[in-house]
């Protein structure tokens, strides 16, 4: 047993030690950029970077709308096979894996194939067609982790009882969801959202294929042309990774834990 | 008790409703999951169809093999053959890793708070992709990276001068497990869980040894899914592409980079063959994930 603990700390430190350099180096990179001093000179220009602050300030409004479509997509769906269609969900289940299967790249590729601007559904015709056209593709992205947060928060109330119950009250389907669904798997679908959040924020290949002005390309555009910013850059996007990791684990304390109650 | 057998009551009232009513009802069952469908067809389904037929179609419509046949030039099977690699080196290195990790932080006998710290890290780190990552290994690895100054001035060690690149297979390779790792451990760690300690202790009563514990029973328990998760880490690095493209450019000619360009300006000098290069990728991660539902279904009996 004393050699197994040796080995498990042995396991533990080197991986630490894979996992710690690149954040400690990314640090102290970002830091470099006034000669012969450490100083956080890297960090004052990126964030005062007029282009920062619009990209970001795009892919933000990106991220909401995304969460917004994938709640109006997955919610229903997700309650509805809860409650009516159980045979759908072998089929449902397999449709929120493919995003998994298909790489976000030929997602993109069979948009700007299928939506183009001589298509009959010229999506990419206009600007708020582009980025109609980029929250959509971001919600297929975020469509496997969406789907599951909001099953397993499903999973956790009995459905049934509490839709029949708002029945008998005489509910129509609309306050059901909204009022009664709804606010019962709102911990799970905030998880659902901040993943979203993380997975939408820096996104690249969409945008930048779409040419949509968002926080993922201007990432890349400073990365080509600049040596410290983009250091400073790795750190701001890190931490906000962390933050939204952060609040899932917060949330699930708050999450109800089982719908078996003993009685 | 009584809300329950009211309960099935109205179920046994709803699933027995007269046939016409049925035909009647029908339509509005399938309302709730309309948004779903018509969003999955459209945006999901459909472009990925599209593409696929591109793919054996000419530019007069046709059908035609040319262009899958067009996929043998060596520049093409080299790309396919490197994003292979390095998707492959980059799932194995982080699935054994992680394993390990896993093994390490559950069974290791670590004190709790390294556990959770683990975990809540990997949730994070395996999110940390795209391209703030490659940022951070050439801050760390690049040439005038903090690793590399380090082994240089210290230890007189050049790693650029013994044939390392940043922008080579293993660099690459070398960044993709950064965020490969963590993924493994978040996936197999409720696997590693899922071993019951009854189990242990039933081997131990019949005289096994710990060795033989692993090997007979630990082992073939976790082994499905172990294997489909390498399969679903090789799928995720074999789509990445954002990493890739921050930290070389376009130097490594990797399959995705190679259809990111011609996307954007047809570098191929024919689109139905962009159509044939993007049904390779789904061909390659669509096998990929037939395997790895497979396992899955295979490893979720023991874990009930």
């Amino acid at each position: 047993m004393k050699t197994g603990r040796f080995w498990a700390w042995l396991v533990f430190i080197l991986g630490a030690v894979y996992f710690f350099i690149p954040l400690i180096a990314t640090v102290e990179f970002s830091m470099r950029m006034r000669r012969g001093a450490y100083s956080f000179d890297a960090y004052q220009i990126v964030l005062g970077d007029e282009r920062f602050q619009a990209t970001f300030m795009y892919s933000v409004l990106a991220a909401i709308f995304t969460i917004i479509l994938g709640v109006l997509v997955v919610v229903p769906a997700a309650y509805w096979i809860r409650l009516r269609l159980p045979q759908l969900r072998p089929i449902v289940e397999f449709i929120t894996l493919l995003p998994l299967v298909i790489p976000a790249i030929v997602i993109v590729f069979g948009y700007i194939r299928m939506y183009g601007s001589n298509s009959p559904l010229p999506f990419l015709a206009s600007n708020t067609g582009a980025n109609a056209l980029l929250v959509i593709g971001y919600a297929t992205l975020a469509l496997p982790y969406m789907y599951r947060a909001v099953d397993t928060g499903l999973r956790t109330i009995d459905v049934r009882t509490l839709t029949e119950a708002a029945q008998i009250l005489g509910a129509g389907w609309g306050t059901i969801i909204t009022r009664v669904i709804l606010p019962n798997v709102l911990i799970a679908v905030l998880s659902g959202a901040f993943l979203t959040f993380a997975i939408v924020i820096g996104e690249f290949t969409m945008a930048s294929l779409l040419n949509r002005p968002a926080f993922g390309p201007y990432l890349q555009n400073i990365g080509a042309n600049r040596a410290y910013e983009p250091a400073a850059l790795a750190i701001i996007a890190f931490a906000i990774t962390w933050g939204c990791m952060s609040l899932i684990q917060i949330l699930s304390r708050f999450a109800p834990k089982s719908a078996n109650r003993p009685n | 008790m009584t809300d329950l057998s009211l309960s099935d009551q109205a179920i046994a009232g709803k699933t027995a409703p007269p046939s016409e009513a049925r035909a009647l009802r029908l339509p509005t069952q399938w309302l709730g999951v309309a948004p779903f469908f018509i969003f999955a067809i459209m945006f999901l389904i459909l472009p990925t169809f599209y593409l696929m037929l591109g793919a054996f179609q000419n530019d007069a419509g046709e059908f035609t093999l040319e262009n899958i046949a067009a996929l043998a030039q060596p520049s093409i099977v080299a790309a396919y053959w490197i994003s292979i690699k390095v998707s492959l080196a980059s799932a194995l290195i982080g699935a054994f890793a992680g394993l390990a990790i896993a093994v390490a932080i559950v069974r290791g006998g670590l004190p709790d708070w390294i556990r959770s710290a683990t975990l809540t890290f990997s949730g994070v780190a395996s999110n940390f992709a795209g391209v703030p990552l490659a940022f951070a290994f050439l801050a760390t690895l690049g040439r005038i990276g903090l690793a590399t100054m380090i082994l240089n001035t210290l230890f007189g060690f050049n790693i650029y001068a013994h044939g390392f690149n940043i922008l080579s297979f293993w660099g690459l390779t070398l960044t993709y497990v950064y965020f490969q790792i963590p993924l493994m451990v978040v996936i197999i760690v409720p696997a590693i869980d899922g071993l019951k300690k009854e189990w242990g202790e039933a081997a131990a009563t019949l005289g096994a040894t710990q060795a033989q514990f692993w090997r007979m029973v630990v082992i073939p328990v976790i082994w499905p899914s172990f294997l489909g998760t390498v399969i679903l880490l090789f799928a995720n690095a074999f789509g990445a592409i954002a990493t890739a493209y921050a930290l070389t450019g376009s130097s490594l000619n990797i399959v995705p980079i190679l259809l990111y360009a011609q996307i954007r300006g047809d570098v191929l000098h024919n689109a139905h063959l962009g159509y044939a290069l993007a049904f390779g990728m789904i061909v390659i991660t669509g096998l990929a994930n037939v395997f790895y539902i497979w396992f899955r279904t295979r490893s979720e009996r023991w874990l009930k």
